[in-house]
């Protein structure tokens, strides 16, 4: 299997720079040596989705090429092998994410389905008229909206931890909010806008003291910051593969065991089961009562050599490359007098995603004129709507940084943004 | 020397329109208005309009909130289709669509400053910013259609 990997970790990361060695990252990434209109492409978008390493893509073609066949229900060599490939990815990413117990590694799509299950099974069963949940201003959508469903089915009111001018939660706001009706609390560990990092292991421990569970969108954070949903001791983490090198469909949802075995359902169908009556059934153990239909099994071959590439990284390391990133990306953003730049400017609580708003140009008028320079950045409202009326802008341009990235693409995206004035 | 994409897309009509757009005030006694949204990025327009007895345009106004090309678009409507039967309207809009896939415009049709627009069709991406205005204009011409058949 080719597992092509810059292997010398030592070599990859330069201390006294507090640098990856960018350009040894990037041969590992096919996409990454094409050209956009003639120029280099200097890819910003990572928040929105990473680009794949070689590893995984080849991972993917050699599981279709040699393993293929359906999980679980065979017991011919293939299927073994794919069922134990499967099986064996639980344990990597429950190790991944802190050491917690595999049986709690449920796979979905995406975190937009991990939070809804959240809400279809546990909701169901728990929310009731009344009961009080906990989000924020910063949200994405997908941490909004299945609460939305939920609160107007059941009659359980929403209520959001405001969000300051500089980018961060209003901690004190959140502690009046926190009351005895407060069944949940959900929280993003980063936003997909500003970048903030937020104090979830603070949020956890006061909403466990209140008798609240807790559920971490770890979205854009399980991909850039050691996540250890161990120590954080988080009821549910919800978080996608295809922001961490991995392959689009992937999702995973972290219950704690002991929650997700009194936990109904939420797809019916083959493989969540025991016993299947005309009229009855019962159900398989976690987790595999949550994983109906035959499950994307081939992309969680590739999503486990994604693994294996940011462990011989290391998170840690991957966390000081995107605040060097920042650090600078900050400084030369704040030098245009005419953007307005969001979140908190501090690279100790920002992870790699600048979001600005330019007084005279668009995003989307931004976001074209820096594509023709090869330069890839999003334009838009993130998927965070409320967040957008709360600053009363329509959109905005976020550039978003990862492991390939380096100074130079700030530079070039900077040198873009001096361009594009000459057309407004 | 001959222009690039960027030059053409942003060239000075377009801006113009962006800078100043025209028909950016409510129209007073309208006989339909609209609402207009993009999802995908945020962009509005507000649009509103006065049909006369003889299926005459007398005032068209289009407040947008949107990137240069949905503004400059809306803009160019509001200026243009004042003065102008429903038929004729109905002409410059499915004119307007197909440029916006690559066809060129009719040449018997006054489409005003719209031909500064088919340089959009290269940007795959923003045809829905220039088309927004013009998708808001279809659904009131269907409204007031429905009212007028109910009358």
């Amino acid at each position: 299997m080719d597992t092509t990997i810059n292997d010398a970790k030592s070599e990859i990361y330069d201390p006294s720079r507090k640098m990856l060695d960018v350009s040894r990252i990037r041969e590992d990434f096919p996409i990454l040596q094409r050209q956009v209109h003639g120029k280099r492409l200097v890819y910003l978008d990572s928040a929105a989705t990473s680009q794949k390493p070689n590893c995984v893509i080849n991972a993917l073609s050699f599981f279709y090429r040699t393993i293929n066949a359906n999980i679980h229900r065979g017991v011919h060599t293939l299927s073994e092998e794919s069922s134990s490939a499967y099986e064996a990815l639980r344990e990597k990413i429950a190790n991944f994410i802190g050491g917690v117990d595999a049986r709690g590694i449920v796979f979905t799509r995406n975190t937009t389905e991990s939070l809804n299950m959240v809400a279809l099974s546990w909701g169901k069963s728990n929310i009731k008229e009344g009961d009080e949940i906990l989000l924020t201003e910063m949200e994405h959508h997908s941490n909004l909206v299945p609460w939305i469903l939920l609160a107007k089915e059941t009659g359980a009111v929403l209520k959001h931890i405001p969000v300051t001018d500089n980018g961060t939660l209003d901690m004190a706001a959140f502690y009046k909010l926190l009351n005895k009706k407060t069944k949940l609390v959900s929280v993003s560990i980063v936003s997909n806008v500003l970048g903030t990092i937020n104090p979830v292991e603070e949020i956890i421990d006061a909403a466990h003291k209140n008798g609240s569970v807790t559920v971490l969108d770890g979205a854009q954070s399980v991909p850039h910051i050691v996540t250890d949903a161990k120590t954080l001791d988080c009821d549910f983490l919800a978080f996608s593969a295809h922001k961490m090198l991995g392959p689009t469909g992937i999702g995973v949802l972290y219950g704690k065991p002991e929650i997700l075995e009194q936990m109904e359902p939420y797809l019916g169908g083959g493989g969540m089961i025991e016993q299947v009556e005309l009229c009855n059934a019962t159900w398989a153990e976690i987790p595999w009562k949550f994983e109906a239909g035959t499950p994307n099994y081939a992309d969680v071959a590739a999503f486990s050599s994604a693994i294996d590439y940011l462990e011989r990284i290391g998170m840690g390391v991957i966390r000081e490359h995107e605040k060097e990133i920042t650090e600078y990306a900050v400084e030369k953003l704040l030098e245009f007098d005419d953007l307005i730049l969001y979140g908190p400017q501090d690279p100790e609580i920002q992870a790699g995603v600048f979001t600005f708003f330019h007084n005279k140009i668009h995003p989307h008028d931004l976001s074209t004129i820096l594509d023709r320079d090869g330069i890839a950045i999003r334009a838009g409202h993130h998927c965070a709507q409320p967040l957008m009326m709360k600053y009363k802008i329509p959109a905005t341009a976020r550039a978003s940084a990862y492991i390939y990235n380096d100074k130079e693409d700030i530079d070039e995206l900077v040198e873009s943004l001096n361009k594009a004035k000459r057309f407004f | 020397m001959e222009k690039d994409d960027l030059e053409i897309l942003y060239q000075e009509t377009i801006l113009d329109h962006f800078k100043n757009p025209r028909g950016m005030k409510k129209c007073e006694h309208c006989t339909a208005e609209k609402q207009g949204y993009n999802p995908l990025c945020g962009d509005k327009v507000d649009m509103s309009v006065r049909i006369n007895e003889d299926n005459t345009i007398e005032d068209m106004q289009v407040l947008s909130q949107g990137c240069a090309i949905s503004v400059a678009s809306g803009s160019m409507l509001a200026e243009l289709l004042p003065g102008k039967n429903i038929t004729e309207v109905r002409e410059i809009s499915d004119a307007f669509f197909e440029m916006m896939q690559g066809k060129p415009m009719p040449d018997e049709i006054d489409y005003g400053d719209l031909d500064t627009l088919e340089g959009v069709n290269k940007f795959h991406s923003r045809v829905k910013c220039a088309l927004l205005a013009w998708k808001t204009l279809k659904e009131i011409l269907i409204d007031w259609e429905k009212e007028k058949a109910s009358k």
